[in-house]
Protein backbone atom coordinates (compact mmCIF):
# COMPACT_ATOMS: atom_id res chain seq x y z
CA UNK A 1 0.00 0.00 0.00
CA UNK A 2 2.77 2.46 0.95
CA UNK A 3 4.41 2.05 -2.46
CA UNK A 4 1.18 3.22 -4.08
CA UNK A 5 1.21 6.54 -2.25
CA UNK A 6 2.28 9.47 -4.43
CA UNK A 7 5.00 10.64 -2.00
CA UNK A 8 7.03 12.21 -4.74
CA UNK A 9 4.03 13.63 -6.57
CA UNK A 10 4.12 17.28 -7.66
CA UNK A 11 2.39 19.82 -5.42
CA UNK A 12 -1.33 20.41 -5.90
CA UNK A 13 -2.21 23.60 -7.80
CA UNK A 14 -3.06 26.51 -5.48
CA UNK A 15 -6.80 26.53 -6.29
CA UNK A 16 -7.09 22.86 -5.35
CA UNK A 17 -4.72 22.96 -2.35
CA UNK A 18 -6.50 26.05 -0.99
CA UNK A 19 -9.70 24.04 -0.44
CA UNK A 20 -7.89 21.51 1.73
CA UNK A 21 -5.93 24.11 3.70
CA UNK A 22 -9.09 26.15 4.28
CA UNK A 23 -10.92 22.96 5.29
CA UNK A 24 -8.29 22.06 7.91
CA UNK A 25 -8.25 25.57 9.44
CA UNK A 26 -12.06 25.79 9.38
CA UNK A 27 -12.32 22.44 11.23
CA UNK A 28 -10.01 23.83 13.92
CA UNK A 29 -12.03 27.05 14.15
CA UNK A 30 -15.35 25.16 14.33
CA UNK A 31 -14.05 22.96 17.15
CA UNK A 32 -12.98 26.03 19.13
CA UNK A 33 -16.32 27.78 18.51
CA UNK A 34 -18.29 24.66 19.55
CA UNK A 35 -16.20 24.40 22.71
CA UNK A 36 -16.74 28.08 23.55
CA UNK A 37 -20.49 27.68 22.89
CA UNK A 38 -20.64 24.72 25.31
CA UNK A 39 -18.73 26.74 27.92
CA UNK A 40 -21.12 29.67 27.37
CA UNK A 41 -24.10 27.37 27.99
CA UNK A 42 -22.45 26.16 31.22
CA UNK A 43 -21.82 29.75 32.30
CA UNK A 44 -25.46 30.61 31.60
CA UNK A 45 -26.59 27.69 33.76
CA UNK A 46 -24.28 28.77 36.60
CA UNK A 47 -25.60 32.33 36.35
CA UNK A 48 -29.24 31.22 36.48
CA UNK A 49 -28.50 28.95 39.48
CA UNK A 50 -26.73 31.84 41.21
CA UNK A 51 -29.73 34.10 40.56
CA UNK A 52 -32.06 31.44 41.93
CA UNK A 53 -29.90 31.06 45.06
CA UNK A 54 -29.73 34.83 45.58
CA UNK A 55 -33.54 34.96 45.36
CA UNK A 56 -33.80 32.09 47.83
CA UNK A 57 -31.40 33.81 50.28
CA UNK A 58 -33.28 37.14 50.01
CA UNK A 59 -36.62 35.40 50.50
CA UNK A 60 -35.29 33.67 53.62
CA UNK A 61 -33.80 36.90 55.01
CA UNK A 62 -37.14 38.73 54.52
CA UNK A 63 -39.02 35.87 56.16
CA UNK A 64 -36.63 35.90 59.17
CA UNK A 65 -37.06 39.68 59.52
CA UNK A 66 -40.85 39.35 59.45
CA UNK A 67 -40.69 36.77 62.25
CA UNK B 1 -8.75 31.16 42.34
CA UNK B 2 -8.63 29.27 39.03
CA UNK B 3 -9.66 32.41 37.17
CA UNK B 4 -6.52 34.28 38.31
CA UNK B 5 -4.50 35.35 35.30
CA UNK B 6 -7.09 34.05 32.85
CA UNK B 7 -7.53 37.44 31.17
CA UNK B 8 -3.82 38.09 30.34
CA UNK B 9 -3.45 34.44 29.37
CA UNK B 10 -6.41 34.70 26.97
CA UNK B 11 -5.00 37.91 25.45
CA UNK B 12 -1.57 36.27 25.04
CA UNK B 13 -3.21 33.25 23.40
CA UNK B 14 -5.20 35.32 20.90
CA UNK B 15 -2.14 37.48 20.09
CA UNK B 16 0.12 34.44 19.59
CA UNK B 17 -2.49 32.66 17.47
CA UNK B 18 -2.87 35.77 15.30
CA UNK B 19 0.93 36.04 14.98
CA UNK B 20 1.22 32.36 14.11
CA UNK B 21 -1.48 32.61 11.39
CA UNK B 22 0.23 35.69 9.96
CA UNK B 23 3.56 33.88 9.83
CA UNK B 24 1.98 30.78 8.28
CA UNK B 25 0.31 32.65 5.42
CA UNK B 26 2.56 35.69 4.88
CA UNK B 27 6.06 34.74 6.05
CA UNK B 28 6.76 31.01 5.77
CA UNK B 29 7.89 30.05 2.25
CA UNK B 30 6.00 27.53 0.16
CA UNK B 31 7.31 23.99 0.50
CA UNK B 32 9.21 22.84 -2.59
CA UNK B 33 7.53 19.40 -2.64
CA UNK B 34 4.04 19.97 -1.27
CA UNK B 35 3.43 23.62 -2.12
CA UNK B 36 0.53 25.39 -0.41
CA UNK B 37 -0.92 22.19 1.11
CA UNK B 38 2.07 22.09 3.52
CA UNK B 39 0.44 25.03 5.42
CA UNK B 40 -1.62 22.37 7.22
CA UNK B 41 1.63 21.26 8.87
CA UNK B 42 1.66 24.41 11.07
CA UNK B 43 -1.77 23.47 12.45
CA UNK B 44 -1.69 19.69 12.49
CA UNK B 45 1.75 19.06 14.07
CA UNK B 46 1.49 21.61 16.94
CA UNK B 47 -2.00 20.25 17.70
CA UNK B 48 -0.61 16.68 17.83
CA UNK B 49 2.39 17.61 20.00
CA UNK B 50 0.19 19.62 22.39
CA UNK B 51 -2.36 16.80 22.64
CA UNK B 52 0.33 14.20 23.41
CA UNK B 53 2.07 16.42 25.98
CA UNK B 54 -1.36 17.14 27.49
CA UNK B 55 -1.95 13.40 27.96
CA UNK B 56 1.41 13.09 29.74
CA UNK B 57 0.60 16.14 31.91
CA UNK B 58 -2.70 14.43 32.82
CA UNK B 59 -0.64 11.45 34.01
CA UNK B 60 1.65 13.70 36.09
CA UNK B 61 -1.37 15.30 37.79
CA UNK B 62 -2.73 11.81 38.43
CA UNK B 63 0.54 10.87 40.20
CA UNK B 64 0.17 13.99 42.37
CA UNK B 65 -3.42 12.97 43.13
CA UNK B 66 -2.46 9.46 44.20
CA UNK B 67 0.43 10.78 46.32
CA UNK B 68 -1.54 13.50 48.09
CA UNK B 69 -5.14 12.30 47.89
CA UNK B 70 -6.10 15.90 47.00
CA UNK B 71 -9.09 15.86 44.63
CA UNK B 72 -7.87 19.07 42.96
CA UNK B 73 -5.14 17.08 41.19
CA UNK B 74 -7.75 14.63 39.95
CA UNK B 75 -9.68 17.55 38.48
CA UNK B 76 -6.50 18.86 36.82
CA UNK B 77 -5.81 15.40 35.41
CA UNK B 78 -9.38 15.02 34.14
CA UNK B 79 -9.43 18.45 32.48
CA UNK B 80 -5.97 17.93 30.90
CA UNK B 81 -7.06 14.63 29.37
CA UNK B 82 -10.41 16.09 28.32
CA UNK B 83 -8.73 18.98 26.52
CA UNK B 84 -6.18 16.69 24.86
CA UNK B 85 -8.98 14.44 23.57
CA UNK B 86 -10.60 17.51 21.95
CA UNK B 87 -7.22 18.44 20.44
CA UNK B 88 -6.89 14.80 19.35
CA UNK B 89 -10.12 15.05 17.37
CA UNK B 90 -8.69 18.10 15.59
CA UNK B 91 -5.43 16.22 14.91
CA UNK B 92 -7.26 13.28 13.33
CA UNK B 93 -9.48 15.46 11.14
CA UNK B 94 -6.72 17.85 9.98
CA UNK B 95 -4.40 14.88 9.41
CA UNK B 96 -7.02 13.13 7.28
CA UNK B 97 -7.50 16.29 5.19
CA UNK B 98 -3.73 16.62 4.69
CA UNK B 99 -3.41 12.92 3.81
CA UNK B 100 -6.19 13.19 1.23
CA UNK B 101 -4.52 16.20 -0.40
CA UNK B 102 -0.97 14.76 -0.29
CA UNK B 103 -1.46 11.04 -0.74
CA UNK B 104 -4.95 10.83 -2.24
CA UNK B 105 -6.23 8.78 0.73
CA UNK B 106 -8.06 9.96 3.85
CA UNK B 107 -6.34 7.30 5.94
CA UNK B 108 -3.46 4.83 5.49
CA UNK B 109 -3.62 1.82 7.78
CA UNK B 110 0.01 0.70 7.40
CA UNK B 111 1.53 4.06 8.32
CA UNK B 112 2.80 3.74 11.96
CA UNK B 113 2.47 7.43 12.89
CA UNK B 114 -1.21 7.61 11.95
CA UNK B 115 -2.21 4.30 13.48
CA UNK B 116 -0.26 4.89 16.69
CA UNK B 117 -1.93 8.27 17.22
CA UNK B 118 -5.33 6.65 16.60
CA UNK B 119 -4.50 3.97 19.20
CA UNK B 120 -3.54 6.62 21.77
CA UNK B 121 -6.70 8.61 20.97
CA UNK B 122 -8.98 5.57 21.25
CA UNK B 123 -7.29 4.55 24.49
CA UNK B 124 -8.08 7.96 25.99
CA UNK B 125 -11.60 7.86 24.54
CA UNK B 126 -12.23 4.93 26.91
CA UNK B 127 -11.28 7.18 29.88
CA UNK B 128 -14.80 8.67 29.99
CA UNK B 129 -16.87 5.44 30.08
CA UNK B 130 -14.28 3.97 32.47
CA UNK B 131 -14.70 6.91 34.84
CA UNK B 132 -18.46 7.08 34.34
CA UNK B 133 -18.86 3.37 35.20
CA UNK B 134 -17.71 3.95 38.81
CA UNK B 135 -20.30 5.50 41.14
CA UNK B 136 -18.20 6.16 44.23
CA UNK B 137 -16.32 9.46 43.75
CA UNK B 138 -13.17 8.47 45.66
CA UNK B 139 -12.82 5.15 43.87
CA UNK B 140 -13.63 6.87 40.57
CA UNK B 141 -10.82 9.39 41.13
CA UNK B 142 -8.31 6.72 42.21
CA UNK B 143 -9.04 4.37 39.31
CA UNK B 144 -9.06 7.25 36.82
CA UNK B 145 -5.64 8.33 38.15
CA UNK B 146 -4.23 4.83 37.69
CA UNK B 147 -5.60 4.86 34.14
CA UNK B 148 -4.12 8.32 33.46
CA UNK B 149 -0.66 7.27 34.75
CA UNK B 150 -0.60 4.01 32.76
CA UNK B 151 -1.84 5.66 29.58
CA UNK B 152 0.43 8.69 30.11
CA UNK B 153 3.46 6.38 30.34
CA UNK B 154 2.35 4.65 27.14
CA UNK B 155 2.42 7.92 25.15
CA UNK B 156 6.23 8.51 25.10
CA UNK B 157 6.89 4.77 24.68
CA UNK B 158 4.55 4.72 21.72
CA UNK B 159 6.22 7.83 20.28
CA UNK B 160 9.68 6.26 20.55
CA UNK B 161 8.46 2.99 19.00
CA UNK B 162 7.08 4.88 16.01
CA UNK B 163 10.33 6.86 15.58
CA UNK B 164 12.20 3.56 15.45
CA UNK B 165 9.85 2.10 12.83
CA UNK B 166 11.62 1.58 9.52
CA UNK B 167 9.19 2.41 6.73
CA UNK B 168 7.64 5.84 7.04
CA UNK B 169 5.73 7.94 4.59
CA UNK B 170 4.67 10.42 7.28
CA UNK B 171 7.29 13.23 7.38
CA UNK B 172 9.54 13.69 10.46
CA UNK B 173 9.20 17.18 11.88
CA UNK B 174 12.72 17.53 13.22
CA UNK B 175 14.45 15.17 10.81
CA UNK B 176 18.00 16.33 10.33
CA UNK B 177 19.09 13.69 7.83
CA UNK B 178 17.70 15.76 4.96
CA UNK B 179 18.62 19.06 6.51
CA UNK B 180 15.49 19.64 8.62
CA UNK B 181 13.28 22.73 8.31
CA UNK B 182 14.55 26.02 6.84
CA UNK B 183 14.84 28.86 9.42
CA UNK B 184 11.61 30.65 8.36
CA UNK B 185 9.60 27.45 8.51
CA UNK B 186 11.12 26.49 11.86
CA UNK B 187 10.31 29.91 13.36
CA UNK B 188 6.73 29.70 12.09
CA UNK B 189 6.40 26.19 13.42
CA UNK B 190 7.75 27.15 16.87
CA UNK B 191 5.40 30.15 17.13
CA UNK B 192 2.49 27.89 16.12
CA UNK B 193 3.57 25.37 18.77
CA UNK B 194 3.69 28.08 21.46
CA UNK B 195 0.28 29.37 20.32
CA UNK B 196 -1.23 25.89 20.53
CA UNK B 197 0.32 25.32 23.96
CA UNK B 198 -1.10 28.62 25.18
CA UNK B 199 -4.52 27.74 23.75
CA UNK B 200 -4.46 24.39 25.54
CA UNK B 201 -3.45 26.05 28.84
CA UNK B 202 -6.11 28.75 28.50
CA UNK B 203 -8.87 26.27 27.75
CA UNK B 204 -7.77 24.03 30.66
CA UNK B 205 -7.84 27.05 32.98
CA UNK B 206 -11.20 28.13 31.54
CA UNK B 207 -12.68 24.68 32.18
CA UNK B 208 -11.24 24.50 35.71
CA UNK B 209 -12.68 27.96 36.50
CA UNK B 210 -16.12 26.84 35.29
CA UNK B 211 -15.87 23.66 37.39
CA UNK B 212 -14.75 25.67 40.40
CA UNK B 213 -17.70 28.09 40.01
CA UNK B 214 -20.05 25.12 39.76
CA UNK B 215 -18.50 23.53 42.88
CA UNK B 216 -18.74 26.79 44.86
CA UNK B 217 -22.38 27.08 43.83
CA UNK B 218 -23.10 23.62 45.21
CA UNK B 219 -21.36 24.55 48.46
CA UNK B 220 -23.46 27.70 48.68
CA UNK B 221 -26.61 25.70 48.02
CA UNK B 222 -25.72 23.27 50.79
CA UNK B 223 -24.87 26.13 53.19
CA UNK B 224 -28.21 27.83 52.48
CA UNK B 225 -29.91 24.46 52.64
CA UNK B 226 -31.61 25.31 49.37
CA UNK B 227 -33.33 22.66 47.23
CA UNK B 228 -31.13 21.37 44.41
CA UNK B 229 -32.20 22.31 40.89
CA UNK B 230 -29.94 19.89 39.02
CA UNK B 231 -28.25 16.53 39.52
CA UNK B 232 -24.54 16.31 40.26
CA UNK B 233 -22.30 15.16 37.44
CA UNK B 234 -21.06 11.60 37.90
CA UNK B 235 -18.34 11.95 35.33
CA UNK B 236 -16.60 15.23 35.96
CA UNK B 237 -14.79 15.71 39.25
CA UNK B 238 -15.84 18.69 41.32
CA UNK B 239 -13.48 21.50 42.16
CA UNK B 240 -14.10 23.58 45.24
Amino acid sequence: MLELLPTGAPALPLDEAGKYVAGAYVVFLVLIVVYVAIMAAKLQRIESELRELAGFAEHRANRDQAL
Amino acid sequence: MYGNGLKPLSIATVATLALSLSLVFFYAPLDADQGFIQKIFYLHVPLAITALIGFVIGGVFAILHLRSGDSRWDAYSYVSIHMSVIFGVAVLITGAIWAKASWGHWWVWDEPTLVSFLIVFLMYATYYPFRYAIEDRDRQARYASVFAITAGAFVPLNFMAVRMAESLVHPRTFATAEGGLPAEMMLTFLVSLVAMGLLWTTLVKFELTAKSASGQLKRLRRALDAPSSGGASRVAPEVS
